[in-house]
C-alpha cells in the first residue's frame, strides 16, 4: 500500500491463488466427479474436465433420493427455523432494553448461558423430550404438588397422598415442530438484537410515547423498520445453520418422508459395505444439490452474512 | 444496561420473554437436569426401576479404555484441526489485508466452505480421498497401500481433520481479516515511515495487535471441533477404522442411541458439557478483559 514490493506482491498473488485453488477445488471436483458416467467416474486419477452424463446423474440421483420432498422439507424447516429464531429474539431483546423489572438481568443471563450447552451435548436428553414435550412441565408440576409431602416426611410425618400428575403427551417426533422448536431458542440472536436495541437513541422511545405509540407501536412501527439490516444478517447465518442441520433430524425423523434433505447424504455413501457399486458420480450429485441453496444464500448475502457473524459472536 | 427511557407496563415485558423462557427451559435446562439424572441413576432405557448409584456410572466411564480413547483422539483432533485452521486463516487473511488488486474476488471465495454442511464436506473428501477412486489414490499407483483410511486410523484421522479444517478455515479468515482491518491505518504508516517493511509491520505490529482475535477464535476452534464434528465423523469413518477416529460426540451418540445406554451416554455428556462449560468461561473471562482494554 506505501511501498513498492514486486517481489512479496508477486508471491502475495501466489499464494492467494494457491489458497481459492485449496477453497474451491473440492467442490469443482464435486462437480466434476458429478458429471461423468459410473466408468469415468472410477477411473484413477479422474479427469479433471466436466464429462457428458450431468443431466442423467442429476435426473437419477433427484428421484432416487426422492430429493423433491426432502427439499420441501428442508425448506420448511430452514425457513421455519430462521423466523422463528428472528421473531423470539426480537421480542426479548425488547422485553430486555425496553422495559424495567426486577428480573430481567437474571433472564437475560438464563438465555445467554444457553451458549454454552450446545445441543449436541445435549443430545440424548432433548431426544427424550422431543418424544414428550410436556414432560419437563409435567416434572416440575409434580416436584410442586408433592414438595409439601416430601418435606413432612424428611422430619417424619408420613402417609400424606402423593400426587402424580399425568399431563396428555405431546409427541414431537416425525413432525415438522419437532424438527423446529428445539432449534428456535436462540443466545446468539438476542445478543445481536439487545446490543443493536442499546444503540437506538433514547429520544426516539420519548418522541415516540409523546405521539400516543404504545410499546406494541413502538415495537412494530419504530424498531422492527430500524432492525432490516440486523434481521438480514440474522436471517442469512440462521438459514445455513438450519439448512445444515445433521444429527438432530437424524434422531427425530424416522419417517422418508419426514427427513430432509441433509439427512439424505448418510444414504448417498457408496460402499462396498451394502454391496452397493461405488457410484460416485450420483453420489457427488446428491452432494451438489445438498450444498447449493446455502452456498447460494453465502454468494448473494455475503455482505449480510460477514456482518451477521461477526457481531453475532463478539 | 438501564435505560432512561423504558415502558411502564410489566406484563407486557414479562409476555414477550416469556417463549424464549420456556423453550430454554423445555430444551435447555431440563435436558440438562434429566443428563445430571440419569448421570447418577441406572435405569433399563424402556421402563423398569430406577435405582440411584451415585457416581457409579462416572467411574465405569473413566475406567473404561474406549472411553480414554475417544478423550484422546478428541484432544487430538481438536488441536491438529485448531493449527491447521488457525495457520491457515492467519495466512489467507495476511494476504488479503494487503489489499493488491483483485483481493475482493480471494475473500469472496475463501468465504464459500463456511456454507457447507459438514456432512456434505465428508462425503465430498470421502470420495475426492478414497482409497479405490477420486485423487489421492493415484499415490497407491507409486506406493501401493500408502493411503487407505478405510483399514489405516492414521490415514482416517489426517482425512477427518483435513476436512473439518477446509470448513473452518473460512470462519476464522473472516474474523482475522476484520481484525487485520480494524487497526487503525495511521499505525501502519507511522510504522512504514520508520522503515518497516511489510513483513516487519506483519510480525511486530500487526500480529501482536491481533493477539484478542487470535484467541477469541482459539477458543471457538476448539469447542467447534469438540463439538461440531459429528457429521463429517458419521460421514467419512463412522468413528472406525478401530475407533481411530471415535470422537467424544460420536460415542455418546452411538453408546446413547445404537446401543440404548442412556446412563452411559448421559454421564458422557456431562463430562463433555463440563469441557464445553469451561472453555466458554475462559472466552468470557477474555471477552471481558477485551473490554477493558477497548
Amino acid at each position: 500500500m506505501i511501498e513498492r514490493t514486486p517481489v512479496l506482491n508477486f508471491f502475495t498473488h501466489l499464494a492467494m491463488l494457491v489458497g481459492i485453488i485449496l477453497a474451491a477445488l473440492p467442490i469443482y471436483i464435486v462437480f466434476v466427479a458429478s458429471s461423468h458416467d459410473f466408468q469415468t467416474v472410477n477411473i484413477v486419477p479422474m479427469p479433471l474436465t466436466p464429462g457428458y452424463s450431468l443431466v442423467e446423474n442429476y435426473t437419477k440421483v433427484w428421484t432416487k433420493s426422492d430429493f423433491g420432498t426432502k427439499f420441501v422439507n428442508s425448506f420448511i424447516v430452514a425457513t421455519g427455523v430462521t423466523i422463528g429464531k428472528i421473531a423470539i429474539a426480537a421480542i426479548t431483546a425488547f422485553s430486555i432494553v425496553f422495559f424495567n423489572y426486577r428480573l430481567k438481568m437474571l433472564f437475560f443471563w438464563l438465555i445467554f448461558v444457553t451458549l454454552m450447552l450446545p445441543l449436541e451435548v445435549r443430545i440424548v436428553p432433548t431426544y427424550a423430550v422431543a418424544a414428550n414435550a410436556l414432560s419437563p412441565i409435567q416434572g416440575v408440576l409434580n416436584g410442586l404438588f408433592n414438595a409439601p409431602a416430601l418435606l413432612l416426611g424428611l422430619i417424619g410425618i408420613e402417609g400424606l397422598p402423593q400426587v402424580a400428575l399425568k399431563l396428555p403427551e405431546w409427541n414431537l417426533l416425525n413432525s415438522y415442530t419437532g424438527l423446529i422448536l428445539p432449534l428456535v431458542a436462540t443466545a446468539t440472536g438476542t445478543f445481536l438484537f439487545r446490543q443493536f436495541f442499546l444503540t437506538v437513541p433514547a429520544e426516539l422511545v420519548e418522541a415516540s410515547k409523546m405521539d400516543g405509540a404504545g410499546p406494541i407501536r413502538f415495537f412494530w412501527d419504530v424498531l422492527l423498520p430500524l432492525s432490516k439490516t440486523n434481521m438480514a444478517a440474522l436471517a442469512t447465518i440462521m438459514f445455513v445453520y438450519a439448512w445444515n442441520q445433521y444429527l438432530w433430524p437424524l434422531l427425530v425423523t424416522t419417517r422418508p418422508e419426514m427427513t430432509t434433505a441433509t439427512m439424505q447424504l448418510q444414504k448417498l455413501v457408496p460402499g462396498p459395505l451394502f454391496g452397493q457399486p461405488p457410484v460416485w458420480n450420483e453420489a457427488m450429485a446428491g452432494t451438489l444439490i445438498v450444498m447449493l441453496p446455502p452456498l447460494l444464500v453465502v454468494i448473494f448475502m455475503q455482505g449480510y452474512f460477514v456482518r451477521g457473524l461477526i457481531s453475532a459472536d463478539k | 444496561m438501564d435505560r432512561r427511557a423504558t415502558f411502564k407496563s410489566t406484563w407486557l415485558a414479562f409476555a414477550l420473554i416469556a417463549p424464549q423462557l420456556i423453550l430454554v427451559f423445555i430444551f435447555f435446562y431440563w435436558p440438562a437436569a434429566q443428563s445430571l439424572f440419569w448421570a447418577l441413576t441406572l435405569e433399563a432405557p424402556f421402563g423398569g426401576a430406577t435405582q440411584f448409584v451415585g457416581l457409579q456410572n462416572f467411574e465405569t466411564v473413566f475406567s473404561d479404555k474406549l472411553y480414554w480413547n475417544s478423550v484422546r483422539v478428541s484432544i487430538l483432533f481438536a488441536l491438529s484441526s485448531t493449527t491447521l485452521t488457525m495457520v491457515m486463516a492467519l495466512l489467507l487473511a495476511s494476504f488479503v489485508d494487503r489489499q493488491l488488486a483483485g483481493y475482493r474476488v480471494y475473500r469472496f471465495v475463501y468465504f464459500w466452505p463456511y456454507a457447507i454442511a459438514a456432512p456434505a464436506v465428508g462425503l465430498a473428501f470421502r470420495f475426492i480421498f478414497a482409497p479405490d477412486a477420486g485423487f489421492v489414490s493415484s499415490i497407491n499407483k507409486v506406493f501401493p497401500n500408502l493411503w487407505n483410511p478405510a483399514l489405516d486410523g492414521l490415514d482416517a484421522f489426517i482425512l477427518i481433520v483435513i476436512a473439518n479444517s477446509w470448513k473452518m478455515i473460512a470462519y476464522s479468515f473472516i474474523f482475522f481479516l476484520a481484525g487485520l482491518q480494524a487497526i487503525p491505518r495511521t499505525i501502519t504508516e507511522a510504522a512504514a515511515m520508520d522503515g518497516a517493511g511489510v513483513l516487519r509491520r506483519l510480525w511486530d505490529l500487526q500480529l501482536p495487535l491481533l493477539a484478542p482475535t487470535f484467541f477469541f477464535l482459539l477458543v471457538i476452534n476448539i469447542t467447534e471441533s469438540f463439538v461440531d464434528s459429528f457429521g463429517i465423523v458419521d460421514i467419512i469413518t463412522g468413528g472406525g477404522p478401530a475407533r481411530a477416529t471415535d470422537l467424544m460426540v460420536f460415542k455418546i451418540y452411538s453408546d446413547g442411541f445404537k446401543g440404548l445406554d442412556y446412563s452411559m451416554a448421559a454421564a458422557q455428556s456431562i463430562v463433555l458439557m463440563v469441557l464445553v462449560v469451561s472453555l466458554t468461561f475462559v472466552q468470557f473471562r477474555y471477552v471481558e478483559k477485551r473490554v477493558h482494554y477497548a
